[in-house]
């Protein structure tokens, strides 16, 4: 097992009080596999990477247990944190230009990462990154990574921070919503050069997402976070084929398929996303979800086996209610 | 057919672009030579990738651009000549709703000021008690209670501000709304709400939409026709169903291929097969056909004369290309 999560809180101390981001959460993540993280703005996803990483903002608080390759990452030392997040675990972030040094060409960046993980030299470190900028397809590679990262457009941004998380062969790459700033077709490039890359590399990805259409592209397996905390889990089949959790379900019938009656009403999800500051005792998709009951407002329910053990989820209504005919 | 609300014809939008001190501007056609026709009732959906024209025909449209060439004309009335008075008069007629809900609402003015704005301005006889309660039917009509009229739009969440700027738009009546990508910055189960939201709200209010947006399986929904933008020109026009079914451009057809779809079954075609290489400077547009760069179709005849849109299909499909028909 490449990494293990278990019972991860995320905290932030604020002003207006604390905000409770990632609630209880426990996922396991095998070497080479792909594992999705979907859910809205405010589920959760994105801090639940940022903890993997270590970079979460400096009111943040992690409580629980995160094991990369058997070894607890939460309350690690700075210096070796460091060293993980550079030679084991890449991520790569929305926004690219954000994510790049704007005074620096793109040799410079590059290289960097490999004198300082690899203890390469300065020659050696661009040759090597020519190398990978050429395994991402960005034509050229040679006289490219002598620009400047203004001079390259949005998708081949992207790639060159593809590039530059591979150099040091991490077992992990966490991709932060990777493709929602680009135009579909580009987003089709990166999304099948992603795929391309867990073969060749063997490096497991895990892709944080909103697009179930990105989702059931690339994973085998698939997370759905509300409110902080796990509602469905399953592989990427089962998950679309069969949502046993009313949350999932909507989600799935909330999009409009390239197939679907054309002008007719959406089954859209009642109300708003939940107040993190104000998390209800018992399930947080309750107040929305159709199929609530007694036990929901009081009672948060368990991440429990559906059929396999695979399939996990947190509701109290049965199975067989919600799951679709 | 009826007579259009809306025609635009040969309307381009040029933004001088300096290329050195002392260089003369270039010229950038963000909109290069488009006609359109917008009848009673209809929803015109536009769609392309970032850089294609399409926010620029909207804010041409609107005159909040003004357009260097061609003619626009709303119930028969030019605009592109007619003085800041007579446009004050011309959005009663046209309204806009904008992507980002919260950065379009003054956050100073509360939800009952933002609304009854354009009364102030258009019917300024209106007596302040009439002017509140036509804003309470409005904040009813779009799904807002009216007794949250006076809080500031910081206490709405992103799905509710999109209502508050619906509201605003469709308060003086128009006959027109140009909705620039006004699903993009809400969550998937938020979107939903708001496309069910304005489908109800044309066909309450006799409006006809110009629904611009990246999200194609949002657009077909919603439209009932579809035009597709590819560095200022448009290159296929047709009903939405039919565009979907059998897309005849081919950079329709890369366009279409291209969307991840939630359905882990569905494979989508590999990049290579109708799309390759990156969008082109429109600084710098190819000669002929702006696409041919990019074609698999592409030859000799289409760097040197420009496809005009033509009848392709026999129905009301339209396709610029000179292989397709």
């Amino acid at each position: 097992m490449l990494l293990a999560v278990n019972n991860l809180d995320v905290r932030f101390t604020t002003e207006d009080g604390i905000v409770q981001a990632v609630n209880g959460l426990n996922f396991s993540l095998d070497a080479g596999a792909t594992l999705g993280i979907v859910g809205e703005s405010g589920s959760g996803k994105s801090q639940t990477a940022l903890a993997i990483m270590g970079l979460l903002a400096s009111n943040g608080e992690v409580s629980g247990s995160i094991q990369f390759k058997g070894e607890e990452l939460v309350g690690v030392g700075q210096r070796r944190m460091n060293s993980i997040r550079g030679a084991h675990i890449g991520m790569i972030f929305q926004d690219p230009m954000t994510s790049l040094n704007p005074y620096l060409k793109v040799s410079t960046q590059m290289a960097e990462v490999l004198v300082r993980h690899r203890g390469m030299g300065k020659r050696e470190a661009v040759q090597e990154s020519i190398k990978m900028l050429d395994a991402v397809r960005i034509p050229d590679a040679k006289s490219r990574i002598l620009r400047y990262p203004h001079e390259f457009s949005g998708g081949m941004r992207q790639r060159v921070m593809i590039a530059m998380t591979l150099l040091t062969r991490p077992e992990l790459l966490i991709a932060d919503e990777p493709t929602t700033a680009l135009d579909v077709t580009v987003q089709a490039q990166i999304l099948d050069l992603l795929s391309d890359l867990r073969d060749e590399f063997g490096v497991a990805i895990v892709m944080i997402t909103h697009d179930l259409g990105v989702v059931a592209d690339v994973c085998d397996e698939v997370l759905v976070l509300y409110g902080g905390q796990i509602m469905e889990q399953a592989d990427a089949r089962t998950l679309f084929k069969g949502p046993t959790h009313p949350y999932t379900r909507g989600l799935l019938d909330s999009i409009p398929s390239l197939d679907s009656d054309h002008q007719s009403e959406l089954v859209a999800i009642p109300g708003n996303p939940p107040d993190l500051l104000h998390l209800p005792p018992g399930c947080p998709f309750e107040a929305r979800c159709a199929w609530r009951h007694d036990p929901c407002p009081t009672h948060r329910p368990v991440l429990e086996a559906v059929e396999t053990a695979q399939h996990r989820r947190a509701c109290h209504a049965s199975v067989a209610e919600v799951r679709p005919s | 057919m009826s007579r259009p609300l809306l025609s635009l014809r040969q309307v381009r939008v040029s933004f001088p672009i300096a290329s050195g001190l002392f260089a003369k501007p270039k010229a950038l056609h963000a909109v290069n030579g488009v006609n359109l026709d917008l009848h009673p009732g209809e929803t015109l959906g536009v769609v392309g990738e970032s850089g294609c024209g399409k926010s620029t025909l909207a804010r041409a449209i609107l005159g909040l651009v003004p357009a260097s060439a061609g003619s626009i004309s709303l119930l028969g009335k030019e605009l592109t000549t007619q003085s800041n008075a007579d446009w004050q008069k011309t959005r009663r007629d046209m309204q806009v709703v904008f992507q980002d809900p919260l950065a379009a609402l003054n956050p100073r003015m509360t939800v009952g000021e933002i609304i009854g704005e354009p009364l102030g301005v258009h019917e300024p006889n209106l007596s302040k008690d009439e002017r509140r309660q036509r804003v309470r039917t409005m904040m009813k009509r779009v799904g807002l209670l009216p007794n949250q009229i006076n809080r500031y739009p910081h206490e709405f969440s992103g799905g509710q501000c999109q209502r508050i700027g619906i509201a605003r738009a469709l308060i003086l009546e128009p006959k027109v709304v140009i909705c620039d990508e006004p699903v993009s910055a809400l969550d998937v189960s938020i979107q939903a709400q708001i496309v069910n939201l304005l489908i109800k709200l044309k066909h309450e209010l006799q409006l006809s939409l110009i629904f611009i947006a990246h999200d194609l399986a949002v657009v077909r929904h919603i439209s009932d026709r579809v035009m597709v933008m590819y560095l200022g020109k448009v290159v296929e026009v047709a009903d939405a169903e039919e565009l979907y079914r059998q897309p005849r451009h081919p950079y329709s057809r890369a366009l279409l291929s291209a969307i991840p779809v939630p359905d882990p079954d569905y494979k989508r075609e590999r990049e290579s097969k109708f799309l390759r290489g990156e969008l082109p400077s429109p600084l710098n547009p190819p000669s002929g056909c702006a696409f041919r760069t990019r074609c698999p179709l592409a030859d000799g005849k289409c760097a040197q004369e420009e496809p005009g849109l033509r009848s392709v299909g026999g129905g009301a499909s339209y396709a610029a290309c000179h292989y397709v028909g």
